[in-house]
């Protein structure tokens, strides 16, 4: 299978980055090259076989229901591009 | 002084020979001698360093000093330390001093050492040959003309180089054992959950683990020491008993079962390459082990397993550099989507910026099953080869890399064969288990050649035991890069 | 054509757990912006999730409230999409395996006596994060991100599309909100979002097997505005449909200004959320231990108090409804039932859904602030029927105790007393009152004797005013009868 260059827009713009037409026919013909390697994978029945997420099988540890954060907003935010009355601004949001 | 191990550097700390300012002050001077054309370190601040080193000879002088009190160490920029710049590679973070410290961190203050600096690095850990880094290449100080190696290609050069006596990394497709191999030290990636990821930049949750990078197998045990242990901030750290990774150093290797899997030494394998990984062989034989052939017949899928799971836990994990927090924000837009596209757009460079693609198209409607379930699926039959390859064996051999340390550019267009330089290495990611590289030769160009063990699960000691054995018996691991 | 709706809803409820769902930030309402959003909040590099046991707790509570099966494995996965008040670029939620599947709830549907139960069943629940807020307001033309509400726990609840009105839709809404307040996992507070309802309406032409395409009403926080949202809703996809247009699958917002729903998004421009499960979390196990030790300590719920209040007490389905529509209200009933006895339980019921509930709603207030506690309540019914009260003066009684209990040492003998309240039994006192009013009221007797019955209330109303309204209605009318025979 083979990614077409409207694939490529969809997915840039799904992963929200940047793409000019010319960087767009570039990156088309990498990622074809490297799924030509994925592609691989799909010669080997796998039916019945547990899907693997985790590098270990166990379970997950809880937290007790205990609040101990303190504020640090200001150290937080003093790595902010741009705050103001404790907000991080953005540009403007239409609902 | 240069090429001393941690043990001789505590040793000196220890009897008053030099003191942890003293030591301080000298690799801060080669550093800034030689750091400017090695290219290991994104970010070093020497007064930020001489006041760790100050506390650590007050802590000393206190009577509360620890093994490696005042022994320096150099960082990999993917760990959060408080109020260091930590960039993970990246323009994204080209100004995010960290308002917090990694676990890792706050065992290595707690133990007493002192930061160096933070070490160049592929962005975000996504490379091969520390090219991908917005800060520039690291050189490969065997040969100035040649990748060291990644993603953790500035801490193997530093150590290399006698930059630091060692450094800590992170492996999450081979980016602590292929630099180590590169650049001819030993490096430990442990069992996953082992050592804690809180604080440790995410590049593939499930793969990523922390480890040590040092010049000796014995060097890597002390590490491990401090880097090791539970942390309840990391639901994937595990709670275990704390182990001394060192206690098993001195054993002698009789009886040692040594796995090779016939993949490893296929036709992929020649040369000078293939030869040193048989000396090694024999030199074990010496040592009192057996070997036996092993199969891990999946592990040729292991890299386009990789090339799914990495990518599509990436592309999520990277998604929270967004220029509204934290990072980099572009100066110019029209609106929020505007933002954000120029934003990762000019913050990421190209090979994150591949990878996350990739990531998003596995995981999108329509071709989750086909890739990602698959390689998940892909995943577990890895897993099983090496359970079942640890009924015959105690720890499996074999190279770390293909090749010996490529030319900087050779790859860099062609991720393709750069993927493949993990070919080795990502199997053991994938199942989870501890695997580590040390010096075992040169190749006819006097580059060094990284010999890997792999061990099962939880079985670093032993793996470190092997190690340091052979580093008895040999001197590979000695051998310094003319110049430095 | 006849129409028929069909209603699914969606509704996030808010835990009351005191910490966040992944990180120790508090989740208190109301502090300064950002200043509850603590590093794993706000997705600094590096930060990982670490599960809440209280937010498990949660579901597990909700689950076997619900009768629902529990997925004694369950996983959170990651939704992706790019929000500002969303840091990490992805919500933690739980998708194919959630901790809650199936189950449902019984609601009254009808008024009244006439009530009948129907049973709205429930899909699944599952655990997840909520995002942060966007503040609009003008900040230079850009927009305030609050991270505060980030990581705040909620138990999304999702219904099969089983309610067939917006009245229906309601019932259940609020069955939901009286259980998930009932067993102390959500407080309910529908004002400060705690509880946000989303409903998925369409409609068919009756006796339409499949289900036409349904549009989504988003956040909708009252139920005055859910059944708003609901009938506009309806009859905008009736007169869209017999205009001869289709309609199209969408989301929607619904304005309370103008009582009307608009568009926020259409399917086509729906996101592609990407799930995978969270490599950094671990499949969570409920075990059976856990399970039991929480259904060992659970309350007796809603349902099966008003079964009970129906069958043991003899009350109606609407009494039992109303005493069972608040924890509170439930145990205020069986405490005073405590005190006075189950034989006067109609009373009892009576009084709270009267007089106690007119008084709260006019105080605004809540069953637990009430001036008055179960022991008064009790006191008071029992002067009634042991015939110190009348009705009427039960009420002057209860009007002193709610206002200026405190006044009387809350003692409903002591104002009784001291108001001079007392019902008059005497016969001998009420007889000589009788016949000085047939004595001055000689034409309404010969007006009753010739068969006028109007003459003999008109002579009740003279006793009962010479008395002050403390004689015994019930005892005047029987001596009157007997001297005017």
């Amino acid at each position: 299978m083979s990614l077409s260059l409207d694939d490529v827009k969809r997915i840039a713009h799904l992963a929200r980055i940047r793409v000019s037409d010319t960087e767009a026919a570039q990156t088309q013909g990498q990622l074809n090259g490297i799924f030509s390697l994925i592609e691989a994978m799909q010669a080997v029945d796998t039916q019945g076989v547990e899907p693997m997420a985790h590098a270990r099988d166990v379970y997950q540890r809880l937290r007790d229901d205990r609040a101990t954060e303190t504020d640090r907003r200001e150290a937080y935010q003093a790595v902010a591009p741009q705050t103001e009355a404790g907000l991080y601004l953005v540009p403007k949001v239409i609902e | 002084m240069t090429y001393h191990s941690l043990k001789q550097l505590a040793g000196q700390l220890a009897t008053g020979k030099a003191s942890s300012v003293e030591l301080c002050q000298d690799y801060l001077a080669r550093i800034q001698a030689r750091n400017p054309d090695l290219n290991a370190f994104i970010t070093v601040d020497a007064e930020r360093t001489l006041a760790e080193a100050r506390a650590a000879d007050a802590l000393r002088a206190a009577g509360n000093a620890g093994p490696l009190t005042g022994v320096p160490i150099a960082h990999k920029d993917i760990f959060c330390a408080e109020g260091w710049l930590t960039t993970c590679g990246s323009k994204m973070l080209y100004n995010f001093v960290s308002p917090y410290d990694a676990h890792v961190i706050e065992q290595f203050k707690k133990a007493g050492m002192p930061t160096l600096g933070k070490t160049n690095m592929d962005e975000f850990a996504m490379g091969s040959s520390n090219e991908t880094s917005y800060y520039g290449p690291v050189k490969n100080p065997w040969d100035m003309a040649r990748v060291p190696g990644g993603s953790s290609g500035g801490s193997a050069a530093c150590v290399a180089a006698g930059l630091a006596p060692a450094a800590t990394g992170t492996d999450t497709g081979g980016s602590i054992r292929q630099p180590a191999a590169l650049c001819g030290i030993t490096g430990l990636k442990p069992t996953y959950g082992v050592v804690s990821r809180y604080g440790m930049i995410a590049f593939a949750s499930s793969l990523d683990q922390g480890g040590p990078m040092a010049r000796s197998a014995e060097d890597c045990a002390l590490l491990l020491n401090v880097m090791a242990g539970f942390d309840g901030r990391d639901s994937t750290s595990l709670e275990r008993e704390q182990e001394d990774y060192a206690r098993d150093l001195a054993k002698p290797l009789n009886g040692l079962r040594i796995g090779l899997p016939k993949e490893f030494f296929g036709e992929g394998l020649t040369g000078d390459t293939a030869k040193a990984v048989q000396e090694a062989i024999a030199q074990f034989k010496k040592l009192g082990a057996t070997t036996v052939e092993v199969s891990l017949p999946n592990s040729g899928l292991s890299v386009a397993a990789y090339y799914v799971i990495a990518p599509a836990e990436a592309s999520s994990n990277l998604s929270r550099f967004d220029g509204v927090r934290y990072g980099y924000r572009t100066p110019d837009y029209t609106d929020l989507t505007d933002m954000y596209e120029k934003t990762r757009a000019e913050g990421f460079g190209s090979e994150v910026k591949r990878r996350i693609l990739i990531g998003t198209y596995v995981l999108s409607h329509g071709y989750y099953d086909a890739y990602y379930i698959q390689a998940q699926k892909l995943r577990r039959l890895i897993a099983q080869d090496f359970a079942e390859a640890y009924r015959q064996c105690d720890v499996i051999l074999g190279p770390t890399a293909p090749t010996t340390a490529f030319k900087l550019g050779e790859k860099a267009d062609d991720p393709v064969q750069m993927y493949l330089s993990d070919i080795y290495t990502i199997a053991v990611n994938l199942a989870g288990l501890p695997g580590m590289s040390l010096p075992c030769g040169f190749d006819g160009q006097g580059l060094p050649i990284g010999l890997q063990l792999i061990g099962d699960y939880f079985s670093e000691a032993r793996m470190l035991n092997v190690a340091h054995q052979y580093q008895l018996a040999t001197d590979w691991h000695q051998r310094t890069p003319g110049g430095f | 054509m006849q129409w028929e709706t069909v209603i699914g809803l969606e509704v996030h409820t808010q835990l009351t757990t005191k910490s966040k769902i992944f990180s120790g930030a508090s989740t208190a309402f109301g502090a300064e912006p950002n200043s509850q959003a603590c590093q794993v909040d706000i997705a600094l590099p590096g930060v990982l999730p670490v599960l809440n046991k209280g937010a498990v707790e949660c579901g597990i509570r909700f689950g076997l409230a619900i009768g629902a099966k529990l997925n004694r494995v369950n996983v959170f996965d990651r939704k992706n999409y790019f929000y500002p008040d969303l840091p990490k670029g992805y919500q933690i939620s739980q998708f194919p395996l959630p901790i809650v599947e199936g189950g449902s709830l019984d609601i009254q549907v009808g008024e009244g006596d006439k009530a009948v139960t129907k049973t709205i069943r429930i899909t699944r629940a599952h655990l997840e994060e909520d995002a942060g807020k966007s503040l609009h307001e003008d900040f230079h033309g850009m927009t305030g991100i609050d991270l505060n509400r980030a990581g705040t726990p909620l138990l999304e609840i999702v219904s099969e599309p089983d309610m067939r009105s917006a009245a229906e839709a309601v019932a259940y809404a609020k069955a939901l909100h009286t259980l998930v307040t009932w067993i102390g996992t959500c407080d309910g507070n529908m004002q400060e979002g705690s509880f946000r309802v989303d409903a998925n309406v369409s409609v068919r032409p009756v006796g339409q097997q499949e289900f036409g395409t349904r549009r989504e009403i988003k956040n909708l926080n009252s139920f005055r505005f859910l059944e708003q949202a609901i009938n506009y809703e309806v009859r905008w996809q009736i007169e869209q449909i017999e205009d001869g247009h289709k309609i199209q699958q969408a989301t929607v917002l619904f304005d309370p200004d103008t009582g009307e729903t608009r568009m926020m998004r259409t399917k086509e421009d729906a996101h592609d959320y990407r799930y995978f499960p969270d490599p950094d979390l671990l499949p969570v196990k409920l075990d059976d231990d856990w399970i039991d030790r929480i259904q060992a300590a659970m309350p007796e719920l809603p349902g099966a108090m008003r079964a009970r209040f129906q069958r043991d007490y003899g009350l109606s389905a609407y009494d039992a409804l109303g005493l069972t529509s608040q924890r509170e209200m439930a145990t205020f009933f069986t405490d005073t039932l405590a005190l006075a006895g189950e034989a006067n339980a109609k009373l009892v019921a009576n009084w709270l859904q009267g007089e106690v509930s007119a008084s709260l709603n006019r105080d605004e207030k809540d069953i637990t602030q009430a001036p008055i506690a179960p022991a008064q309540l009790a006191d008071l019914v029992k002067r009634i029927a042991d015939g110190t009260l009348s009705n009427k003066l039960a009420k002057q009684v209860f009007e002193v105790l709610w206002t200026e209990g405190d006044q009387h040492g809350h003692s409903v003998d002591a104002i009784i007393e001291a108001k001079g309240l007392k019902q008059m039994s005497d016969s001998g006192e009420i007889e000589r009152i009788i016949d000085e009013v047939l004595a001055q009221n000689q034409k309404n007797v010969e007006e009753f004797k010739a068969g006028k019955e109007k003459a003999f209330n008109a002579l009740v109303g003279q006793v009962m005013k010479a008395t002050k309204g403390k004689a015994n209605p019930a005892q005047v009318n029987e001596l009157l009868k007997r001297k005017l025979a």
